[in-house]
């Protein structure tokens, strides 16, 4: 018995469904919204380096690289506004931010 | 059989930490889930054979972004607790659509097991890992690592602009306004006369 590419995209899988539930259920939480888009992201890792391995590739690798720094630069931006928003609004409800009635 | 159990062990680890982070009740435990998380992804990754990216993992993430959370929940003043009420009425909607999505894509997965030759491998010719990955991210992905660079440097400084706020009554040395400064404007000649001093 061998842990083969289907066992790591099924992990995979698993983690990003978390990170979509996560959405769904903290509609109100931004900061747990913000931490599932990680965990949607790194599933996403989760798989790239998978298939760079199947497949003998590096690509794989330097792209799930490039991943993570995006990440970490849409974390320290969102982590920013939200800051500004609360000193701004002194409360982080996702569910009140209609502002622009849209 | 040891790299099975770490499998199983990691993944294990992964799935139910990651699970643990939107259903803590303090989102500061959901942050010390979350780097648990990104520790057993990181074995993951060694279990692959990407050892760079599973060190990487743990500096940016656990190092930087982790602190980063933790930082902001503990700054912002927000009663946690109120927010987590009512919850769970966006639960069913949350479980119709993970449960489509898991579905599809294990579904997805298990194909592909019937279509793999089995194990996972990687080529070896003697270079570690890190060392193949500096040969092509140095030469064949210059560019976008450069560019990579540049979105880094956009994001601090967007986050710097962001947050940065000029406070009224705060005493703050103002350069510019110090060289300005002539001998005119700064020193005053008095007569004064002797005994009286230069009150009044």
């Amino acid at each position: 018995m061998s842990i083969g590419l289907s066992h790591y995209l099924i992990v995979a899988a698993i983690l990003f469904t978390i990170g979509v539930f996560g959405i769904f259920v903290n509609r109100k939480n931004v900061i747990i919204i913000m931490m599932s888009i990680e965990l949607i992201l790194l599933a996403v890792n989760i798989n790239f380096v998978a298939f760079a391995t199947h497949a003998g590739d590096l690509a794989g690798q330097i792209f799930a690289l490039f991943i993570l720094t995006v990440a970490a630069a849409e974390a320290a931006v969102g982590l920013a506004i939200l800051v500004v928003y609360f000193r701004n609004r002194g409360d982080i409800a996702v569910e009140d931010i209609n502002l622009m009635k849209g | 059989m040891l790299p099975v159990i770490a499998f199983y062990v990691l993944s294990a680890t992964a799935v139910g930490a990651a699970f643990m982070v939107i259903a803590a009740r303090n989102p500061v435990h959901s942050v010390m889930y979350l780097i648990t998380t990104f520790f057993a992804a990181a074995g993951l990754f060694v279990l692959m054979g990407a050892e760079f990216l599973a060190l990487l993992l743990i500096m940016v993430y656990v190092g930087a972004v982790a602190v980063l959370f933790m930082f902001v929940v503990m700054m912002l003043d927000v009663d946690f607790v109120e927010m987590k009420r009512g919850a769970l009425q966006h639960a069913p909607m949350g479980i119709v659509v993970g449960g489509v999505l898991l579905t599809e894509m294990i579904l997805v997965g298990a194909a592909s097991l019937t279509q793999s030759d089995g194990g996972v491998k990687f080529p070896e010719d003697g270079t570690s890992n890190l060392e193949a990955i500096g040969n092509v991210l140095y030469t064949d992905y210059a560019f976008f690592f450069e560019g990579v660079g540049l979105v880094l440097l956009v994001a601090m400084i967007g986050a710097i602009v962001l947050t940065l706020r000029r406070r009224d009554g705060v005493k703050r040395q103002d350069i510019a306004k110090q060289i300005a400064r002539t001998r005119e404007g700064g020193v005053e000649l008095v007569d004064v006369v002797s005994g009286e001093g230069i009150g009044s």
